[in-house]
Order: C-alpha cells, then structure tokens, then sequence
C-alpha cells in the first residue's frame, strides 16, 4: 500500500500543479493584455446609442468591481483565486443576470457525455485494431483499414465534422445536424427523450472518434509489433501457449499502460477538439457556450468556461490516474 | 542528404506519394506570387460564378477567384504552421537538452512544468489570448501563443535521447576536455538530437496548421488575409452551402485533406527512416 499511497500523492501534487499554473495563467493572459475588458465592454454596451455621460462612468465602476479589476495586481489575483475557489465568476453578460456558473454547470453534463462516449470508443476501438494490425500484420483486411485510419489522423475536428455535416446532414439528410436533442421533448428517462439524445449525439461524437481513433491505432501498433519480438513473447509462442492468450495478457495488456498514460496526457487537447465539434453541431456543451461568448464579448462567460475546463481536465486527468495502478501491479505495489 | 532522399523515393511508397503531394501543394501556394489580381481585393470578379475555363474553381460571393484565393491560403497557412514549428523546436530542444543533460533537481522542476503545461487544454487558453487581444491578434502574436503551448510533448522526447548520451563515453570526454556545457550540448549532443527533432517537427507543423485552421474557421484570427480557414469561414458567413456554392468549400477542404495527407506520409516515411525497428519488419524480418 506504501507505494500506491506515494504514487497518489504525486498524482495528487501534479494535479493541484496544473490546477494552479492553469487559473494563474488564465488570470495573467486576461490582466497582462493591452485591451482593458471594462472598456471593451463598455464600448459594446455604448454602441447601441447614445448614453448619459455619468451613468457610463458609474457602469464603468460596476464593470471594474464585476470583473475583479479594482486594487493592484496581487489583490486582483487574490480575489480572482476567491472568486475561482467560490466558483462564482458573476452574472453572464450575453444572458443577463443568469450567473456565469450556472450556464456552465447547464453544460457541462453534455459535454462530458459527449466526451466520454467518444473517448471510450474511440479510445478501446484504436487500441484493439492496433493491437490486432501490430500482431497480425500480413492480415491485408487490417492493413487496409488501418491506411484509412491513418488518412484521417492528421485531419483536424472540424473539417472531419464538417464533412460529416454536409454527407449526413444535408446530401443524404439522415441524422439531426444541431442541438443536443429535440426541442419540443421533456427532458426525462423517456424513450423519446433518450432517442433523442443518441441521435442528436451520433455526429458530434462520430467526428470526435474519426479524428481520435487514429493516434491510438498508430501507437498502438508501434507499440504490439515492438513488444512481439520480446523474449517473453517468443518463449510463450515457442512453449505452446494459444495465440489469443498470448495476444490478450502477454501482448495486448503490457502494451496499453503507455496508452493509458497517454490516455491521461491527451485529455487537454482532446476538449479542444470537442469546443470545436460542439459549436460545429450547435450542441449545448461549454464549446459552444465558450465560442458564443468570445462572438458576444461575454467576458466573465469566457474567463469562467477557460477556468473551470482547466481544472475539469485536470480531475479528469487525475481520475485516470487512479485507474492506472489498477492495472499495472508496479504501481499498487510500490 | 540528396542519397537519402533518392533511396526513400525510390524505396517507400508512402514517401513517394508524401513528397509528390506536398511538392505539388506547395508549388501550387508559390504561384500565388505571380496571382493576376491582389488576394486582398474583393468583388472584383463576378460573383458565385461556378468552375468554368475562365474560372477554373468557380469565384466567391465576394468576388474572390476560389483557385488564387487558394494559393494564396496555402501559402499564409504553411507559412503559419512553419513559424510555429520553428519557435516551438527551439523551445523543445532547449527545454529538453537542457533538463536531461543536468538530470536531478533541474530536471525534475523542468518536466514538472513540462507535464503541467502538457495537461492544460490548448484551446481554450487560445480562445482567452484571442478574446482579450481582439482586434490587435496578428498571424505572428498567434503563431507565438501556439508555439507556447505546443512544445512539451516533444521536449520530454528529446529530455529522453540527451538523458541517455549524458552517461556515454564521450560526454564524459568532452566535459573533461574543458567543453562548456553548452558546447557540449550544441556540438556533442545535437546531431543526436537531430533525427527526433526533424520527426517531431513534421508532427508539430501537422497541430500547428490544424489549429490555424480551425481557429480561423471560426473567424479567431485576422479573417481579412486568406487562409484555408478563413475561406471556410467566409463561405460559411455567405451560407455557401445552403446557397449551392459547393465550390466555395468544397476545394479549400480538398486542398486542406490533400495537405495533411502529404505532410503526414511524409512523418511517417521519415520516422520509419530513423527508427531502424521498423525498417526490419518492412524487410520481413
């Protein structure tokens, strides 16, 4: 147990690291930036006519306070770490007075669905046809689907999603190409309801899969035909032992630890590719609700969904961590 | 160096097609120099005229010749994605050589802030940069934002190699022959480097114009010079698609997929070329 306990707590410790280095980043890029957010703001608000002199300087006021910008820079930075630590950003601008937090607490549950489904599939999809490309590799079925598979690897989300939309969406319309589900349905256990959701889902996690499965397939295969000339392998082979047990424990098993910890690294970039697709699809997830705050200079809408998915990311990261030592026995056992 | 490239082209088929592709787009981005009309003109041609003799990949709503519209595009983009490869490199070598030659403390505070730089999600602290810089967000304040955030994976890769020549025979020479430490690692260990550093870098340039791409599709960087992303973003702000401007979006997506294709036979050929593993089991054994 003394190993595990020292293996969490650096897990622990890397965790809280990223959690940090991430909102002190988020606070420096919006302090340190040339453009001043109340002015910003308030030249949006002013735009839409004229406005009395002293009520612009008392919404100035306002902004300041709201936005956390009054004192010096320590005392800003402490207060937004008070703000981060309350989760309260204040109310959204776009959708006024609904707080910020309470749009992305709205979100949220979508886009980890989305995320997980995908990532799931995606992810046990890539590695078991990788291992089976790396194992077998004369198999001319698996060659050619990997080829295909490699062609989209490099391609980024939103032209696989785009490409989605206009085959699926609009030349051979069947699947709904935005939303996160019908409109006129009660959200409920429903199977309406359910349906509703798969469906709408279907797109944004299929271009999230097509634009993900590549790299597990790539590393996986590298890593299988690596491991099949070991020692171990051959003596298993050479001692008889069935070619599915020595594909599933001798091979398959050692070769996804580094893709589990690379499961855990891609995290960050994987809800890039998400922010994307969501706003691709108009699905309800903090993509969108991030884009459509940049397009409507929310600025406590978009410094609140940067922040909060910078530490959801880092749980997230931290959670796969703890299904590692599960299923390498180095790290349960020190 | 010419030897090599002979070999690989005559040898492996997925070099062959990569290089032919990626030669062919970027001949095809250098003839924007010799474009008839500026790329930053608009509705100086009939617009939504569709592919014909005249206009071979049809025109814009705004005017816009779809085929030097293109070139121009691809150009901008590689030249986006090149700058980011580069300052990224330099940043992943120094990080990396740096961190694996002194090993202990140094290294362990480096790859921590590396595996911490790791796990943040790229995108949205791109966004934050786009949102609080607005107007004043150039190509190249882009370009170096990316760059920032896209060189740890690579410097743990290079940490790797320089921590295994730190042991060898003749780093040990060269420290006791008075070497500096930085002679060392530009003079002993660099040419060791190099291989990973040239994989790395056609990864690297594949992220860096996927993510000018998808940034500008959505309008998040200077949409008035023409990117293939920032065509997308036009014809999606002129609804090219309900309108039937097929040729709007569909040439840039094909010039973009043709691109990554090229760029990423090319990785792949050439990382087959530098890990011999995979060079035997091509061979059969």
């Amino acid at each position: 147990m003394d190993g595990f306990a020292k293996y969490l707590v650096r897990r622990l410790f890397q965790c809280f690291l990223v959690i940090f280095l991430g909102v002190s980043l988020a606070f420096l890029i919006t302090t340190l930036s040339p453009i001043d957010p109340v002015e910003q703001t308030m030249s949006l608000m002013t735009s839409f006519g004229a406005t009395d002199p002293r009520s612009v300087d008392l919404m100035r006021e306002a902004l300041a306070e709201l936005y956390g910008l009054k004192g010096n820079f320590i005392e800003q930075y402490l207060s937004f770490w008070g703000r981060v630590l309350r989760g309260d950003f204040g109310p959204s601008l776009s959708a006024f007075p609904t707080p910020v937090m309470s749009l992305i607490m709205g979100a949220l549950p979508w886009t980890i669905g989305l995320l997980m489904m995908a990532l799931v599939i995606s992810w046990t999809l890539g590695n078991l046809l990788g291992a089976l490309a790396g194992y077998f590799r004369s198999n001319t079925l698996l060659k050619i689907s990997g080829a295909a598979i490699m062609a989209l690897n490099p391609v980024p989300a939103y032209i696989i999603g785009l490409v989605l939309l206009l085959m699926l969406g609009y030349i051979w319309p069947i699947l709904p190409i935005s939303g996160g589900a019908q409109m006129n349905l009660q959200p409920g256990f429903t199977f309406d309801y359910l349906r509703s959701l798969v469906l709408h889902g279907t797109l944004p996690a299929l271009t999230l899969v097509l634009g993900g499965i590549g790299g597990w397939f790539l590393s996986m295969r590298s890593l299988v035909s690596n491991i099949v000339t070991d020692d171990h392998v051959v003596y298993a082979e050479l001692g008889g032992v069935n070619s599915g047990k020595i594909f599933s424990q001798y091979v398959a098993r050692n070769a996804l630890l580094p893709q589990l910890t690379g499961l855990a690294l891609s995290l960050g970039s994987v809800f890039g590719g998400a922010v994307i697709t969501e706003f691709l699809f108009n699905y309800p997830g903090v993509g969108r609700l991030l884009i459509q705050g940049i397009y409507r200079g929310d600025y406590s809408l978009v410094l609140g969904v940067t922040t909060i998915s910078i530490i959801a990311v880092a749980v997230a990261v931290f959670i796969i961590d703890l299904i590692y030592p599960l299923i390498d026995p180095r790290v349960r056992l020190g | 160096m010419f030897k090599i490239l002979r070999d690989l082209l005559r040898y492996n088929i997925e070099f062959t097609i990569g290089f032919i592709l990626t030669l062919a787009i970027f001949l095809f981005a250098l003839a924007h120099f010799w474009a008839p009309m500026p790329d930053s003109a608009i509705y100086l041609l009939p617009p939504d005229m569709p592919p014909s003799a005249e206009y071979w990949f049809g025109t814009t709503s705004r005017g816009q010749d779809v085929l030097w519209q293109m070139s121009s595009a691809i150009w901008n983009t590689m030249l986006f994605g090149l700058t980011v490869t580069i300052l990224s490199r330099l940043l992943a070598v120094a990080v990396g050589m740096i961190s694996g030659y002194l090993g202990g403390r140094w290294d362990q505070v480096l790859m921590t802030i590396n595996d911490t730089m790791i796990a943040l999600p790229n995108i949205p602290i791109l966004l934050l940069v786009y949102f609080v810089m607005r107007d004043s967000m150039s190509w190249p304040v882009l370009a170096a934002t990316a760059a920032l955030l896209g060189w740890n994976y690579d410097a743990r890769l290079i940490r790797s190699v320089t921590l295994s020549l730190r042991n060898r025979e003749f780093t040990r020479h060269a420290v006791f022959a008075g070497m500096s430490m930085r002679q060392i690692l530009v003079r002993q260990h660099l040419p060791y480097v190099m291989p990973v550093i040239f994989f790395t870098a056609m990864n690297n340039l594949i992220w860096a114009i996927g993510l000018e791409v998808t940034l500008s599709v959505l309008g998040f960087s200077d949409i008035n010079r023409p990117t293939i992303g920032g065509m997308i973003y036009w014809a999606n702000q002129h609804q090219a698609i309900i309108a039937g401007i097929w040729w709007w979006i569909a040439f840039p997506i094909a010039a973009i997929v043709l691109l990554f294709l090229g760029l990423f036979l090319l990785a792949i050929s050439v990382n087959e070329y530098i890990d011999p593993r995979s060079r035997l089991s091509r061979m059969g054994a």
